[in-house]
């Protein structure tokens, strides 16, 4: 492992070192889009750097195209497939893939491939739903508790240890087995209300440690208030381990949104889901296990590509960790 | 160390009443009506409706059933199911079971998960490195009612080397399958834990300090390479286990293993909120319990700990 605060040799690194990339960071200069980074003696910040460096990564490229394909198969299932998911024809219970229908038809005999691909809305959007509503809600308070410290430190931090104490899948089986009627809103407030804390320690954490940086008190010397200096300064360099986070669990909320529905207690029944149709399978799995191959596979791999995704951006951003 | 056990202990109080508090509120406070669930699609009588209001203390006001609900918890009395049986008879007999299940799942983290992790960290960047970290990587993201269901059908039915569900007693021999679907996502997470600490400590001063001394290998590694490797290993482990007593309920609808998550499941399906309620409050508390163990078992293993 190399010395985080020596110059790190490669293609990707540029030969600056870590703390000029925030220091430039803070003083605004852009961070999108690798244009300029190869410009040699203009150091980069340290978003332009880990762009340049995930670019050369093939997990990176490999998981981006996948989410890539599924957000568009979850937008817009329909390109990818004529027969409506919701059509199922008794006759043909339980067939094996053919041609008319390339994974086969389940037991009410609706076209398992395209509920696999209708099945990938729900699933997406509780995913990216959550991790925006924990983000916002856990980053912000964390962000606070972290930037003033003292008695708002210790109420906040306290009142996440609270939530942080109810495990993901208890607390939501709690929450939504109470709930009268239940769809994808429920489910995405249930796991926001659950997932926040750990968001909020990381983030408190990441701005305590730039909070004492020197550019901070550059930027309080030149008279900037409050509000600018936490906007302008101090987020923009604690964000990166909090989207690392937010992408990984990103796939833990799509696996406890399916286990919820797998266990009757997440989307309701009429909604295509992953998780609903991998449960309404176990009946069978004796006598058709393509049944529940193929929403498993398809969720199985779904989950992979965020966890590979924020796997490949820890790294980049944080080179100690390699 | 004394002053570190009373600041714990004393930190978990607010927690322990903040975590039922908030239990408590998700299920009384939000729009549904546990008494209306009972009678499914049938229309309520008036008068039974009442009474089980009344028997369940729904008609007081929310602070003193939080009140009751409390003393509840305190005097481990947590009442009747709608079908009248005592929630701590059924506890008392579905408990022990899903322990056996935790204990099955915990043994078998233990022994594949440091040996393999310890392998894989000896021979860092080799295949069988690289086929661990892959492997791990696919475990992690498959979900364990997958794995579950995919095992089952395996092992349990095309190859029939073990029962694919758990007959009523539970024995041990037949906790094995669901004990490993249980553990198979902590199995991974040991493995990638003891290969990171394990390979980074392997560069430490005193493991070229105990090769310079002359001892075996043998001896470098398991005395003094892998105890001080295995420290965040036991935290890990620690955590874990309070952990399992939850993910169980996955596993144990899937085996059909009569445990608390099969009684949780159950009670879902008949729209019993209030036994729903009393074994997640007690599997919270099993897992804070576990939680507190562990920060104080640290504190034993790792005196930078305690006096921080």
């Amino acid at each position: 492992m190399p010395d985080p605060s020596s110059p790190l040799p490669g293609p990707g690194q540029g030969g600056a070192d870590k703390p000029v990339h925030i220091a430039a960071m803070a003083h605004g200069e852009t961070a999108t889009g690798p244009s300029g980074a190869d410009t040699v003696g203009k150091p980069r910040s340290l978003w332009s750097d880990a762009w340049h460096d995930l670019r050369r990564r093939p997990v990176f490229l490999l998981a981006s195209a996948l989410i890539a394909f599924l957000v568009v198969v979850a937008i817009a299932p329909g390109l990818f497939t004529g027969s409506d998911p919701t059509f199922c024809d008794l006759s043909r219970s339980n067939q094996t893939p053919s041609a008319s229908a390339p994974f086969g038809y389940n037991k009410q005999g609706c076209d398992i491939y395209a509920r696999v691909l209708y099945g990938a809305r729900p699933s997406i959007a509780v995913g990216i739903l959550v991790s925006l509503g924990a983000v916002l809600v856990g980053g912000t308070i964390g962000a606070l508790a972290g930037f003033y410290g003292g008695v708002v430190d210790s109420v906040l931090s306290r009142f996440a240890d609270v939530f942080f104490a109810i495990p993901l899948l208890l607390g939501g089986i709690v929450f939504l087995s109470v709930f009268p009627d239940r769809n994808l809103w429920t489910v995405v407030a249930a796991l926001v209300v659950l997932g926040w804390p750990q968001l909020t320690r990381i983030m408190r954490g990441a701005v305590i440690s730039v909070r004492d940086a020197d550019f901070v008190t550059a930027a309080r010397a030149l008279g900037a208030s409050n509000r600018r200096i936490l906007l302008r300064h101090i987020l923009p360099n604690a964000l990166a381990p909090v989207i690392v986070i937010a992408t990984i669990n990103l796939g833990i909320y799509i696996v406890v949104e399916a286990t919820l529905s797998f266990l009757g207690i997440g989307l309701p029944p009429t909604t295509v889901s992953w998780g609903g149709d991998i449960s309404s399978a176990q009946s069978s799995l004796r006598t058709a296990p393509h049944v529940l191959m193929f929403p498993a596979a398809a969720l199985s791999l779904t989950v992979l590509s965020f966890i590979m995704l924020g796997d490949a951006v820890r790294d980049a951003l944080d080179p100690r960790l390699r | 160390m004394g002053r570190y056990v009373l600041r714990r202990l004393l930190q978990m109080i607010p927690v322990f009443i903040g975590a039922t508090l908030l239990i408590f509120l998700m299920v009384r406070a939000l729009p549904g009506d546990p008494v209306a669930g009972l009678f499914g699609e049938r229309a309520a009588d008036p008068a039974v409706v009442a009474q089980l209001r009344e028997e369940y203390g729904l008609d007081e006001p929310l602070w003193k059933q939080y009140l009751l609900y409390m003393q509840g918890i305190l005097t481990l009395d947590f009442g009747q199911t709608f079908s009248g049986r005592e929630v701590t008879d059924v506890l008392a007999q579905a408990f022990p079971v899903t322990v056996r299940l935790a204990l099955v799942a915990f043994a078998f983290e233990i022994v594949i998960g440091i040996a393999v992790g310890l392998v894989a960290g000896l021979r860092r960047g080799t295949v069988f490195d690289g086929t661990v970290l892959a492997a791990t990587l696919v475990v992690i993201s498959i979900p364990i009612f997958v794995i579950g269901f995919v095992m089952q059908f395996i092992v349990g039915i095309k190859l029939g080397i073990l029962s694919p569900t758990v007959s009523a007693q539970a024995p041990w021999k037949d906790l094995l399958l669901p004990g490993v679907v249980l553990g198979s996502l902590s199995v991974a997470y040991v493995m990638r834990l003891t290969r990171t600490a394990v390979a980074e400590n392997l560069r430490a001063d005193y493991v070229r300090t105990a090769t310079a001394k002359g001892l075996p290998r043998q001896r470098v590694v398991t005395v003094h390479l892998l105890r001080n490797s295995l420290i965040p290993v036991v935290t890990f482990l620690g955590y874990d286990l309070g952990a399992l007593m939850g993910g169980a309920i996955v596993t144990e609808r899937i085996f059909n293993v009569p445990g608390v998550g099969f009684t949780i499941v159950r009670a879902i399906g008949l729209r019993e909120s209030v036994t729903v309620v009393s074994f997640v409050t007690i599997l919270v508390i099993v897992y804070l319990l576990a939680n507190l163990i562990v920060d104080l078992l640290y504190a034993v293993l790792d005196p930078r700990i305690r006096y921080a």
